[in-house]
C-alpha cells in the first residue's frame, strides 16, 4: 500500500522534507494551518497564540493531567501567502534542538484534493538526525511512565 | 526453539524499545538490563530473547557474565527512527484531513 504521507531525509543532510497528499480542497487545507481553533485540534496542543500574518508570531502549549506544562513551542511567521505559502520558524522550548526553519507550499490537485510539502531545515546534521529520533525516544518515555504506572497500582 | 521474528514487530514495542536504547550507550548483562524496569525478570529476559533472535542485539561471553549489546549494522537496516518520525506526522494529517472533512460536510 501506498503511504500518504512520505519523508525524504538523506544521509549528511540538515534538512528534511515531508510531503502528503491529501483528500480536501486547497483551500480547506490551507484554513487547517491558518486557524488556532483548527490547528489546536489535530496538533494535539492548546494554541496560545497564532497570528496568520506576515511577522506574526505563535505559541502551542501542552500541559498533562495536573497542569503541568509538558511541551512548549513557539515561532515567528515569516511569510504567509493564503492558499499558497506559509514560511515560519519553530523552535521547541527548553531543548537542545534549537531553531528550524519550515517552508510549507501547498498546491491544489483537482478540485478535492491537495498537497502539502513540507521542507524544514535545522541548524546542523546532528541536531535534524536527533529531531527525527524524537518520537522514538518519546515511546521509551511511554514505556517508563506505563511502567511506574502499573508498578505504582500494585503497591 | 528458534522463531523467525520480524523486526518491525520486535520494536514496536516500547519497552523492547527501551531495552535497545539502554544498551545502545553500553554492553550490559541481562540483569543490568532488567534493573532498569520494574517489570518482572523473566518478562525481561523474553524482551531480550526477542531482540536477540531478530539480531536487533547480540550476545557476547565475558568470563561467566553474557553481555548484551547493540548490532548497529541490523538497526541502521531497519531505519526505524525514521519510520517512527513518519508515522508521526501521519497520525497527525490523517486527524487534520478527518477534522476538516467534518468541517466541509457542516457548511
Amino acid at each position: 500500500m501506498e503511504q500518504k504521507t512520505k519523508i525524504r531525509a538523506e544521509d549528511g543532510k540538515q534538512e528534511l522534507l515531508i510531503t502528503r497528499e491529501f483528500d480536501l480542497p486547497l483551500e480547506l487545507l490551507f484554513k487547517a494551518f491558518a486557524e488556532r481553533e483548527i490547528v489546536e485540534q489535530w496538533m494535539g496542543t492548546k494554541v496560545l497564540k497564532l497570528e496568520s500574518k506576515k511577522q506574526g508570531s505563535y505559541q502551542f502549549e501542552t500541559t498533562d493531567a495536573k497542569g503541568t506544562v509538558v511541551f512548549q513551542a513557539s515561532g515567528v511567521i515569516h511569510a504567509f501567502s493564503p492558499n499558497q505559502k506559509i514560511i515560519r520558524t519553530f523552535e521547541m522550548e527548553n531543548t537542545p534542538f534549537g531553531v528550524q526553519l519550515e517552508f510549507l507550499a501547498f498546491e491544489k490537485l483537482t478540485d478535492d484534493s491537495s498537497k502539502l510539502n513540507m521542507h524544514v531545515v535545522y541548524e546542523s546534521v546532528a541536531l535534524r538526525d536527533q529531531v527525527l529520533k524524537l518520537p522514538f525516544a518519546q515511546g521509551i518515555n511511554m514505556a517508563h511512565n506505563r511502567l511506574q504506572d502499573i508498578a505504582g497500582k500494585l503497591k | 526453539m528458534n522463531l523467525r521474528r520480524d523486526v518491525f514487530q520486535a520494536i514496536a514495542d516500547p519497552t523492547r524499545r527501551a531495552i535497545l536504547l539502554l544498551v545502545a550507550s553500553q554492553s550490559m548483562t541481562a540483569g543490568a538490563i532488567a534493573a532498569n524496569f520494574d517489570t518482572a525478570r523473566p518478562t525481561v529476559s523474553k524482551h531480550l530473547q526477542i531482540l536477540t533472535e531478530c539480531e536487533l542485539l547480540k550476545q557476547e561471553q565475558n568470563g561467566r557474565e553474557i553481555y548484551y549489546h547493540i548490532n548497529a549494522k541490523k538497526m541502521k537496516e531497519v531505519a526505524d527512527f525514521i519510520e517512527l518520525f513518519r508515522k508521526m506526522w501521519d497520525d497527525r494529517f490523517n486527524k487534520l484531513e478527518t477534522i476538516m472533512k467534518k468541517y466541509k460536510s457542516k457548511k
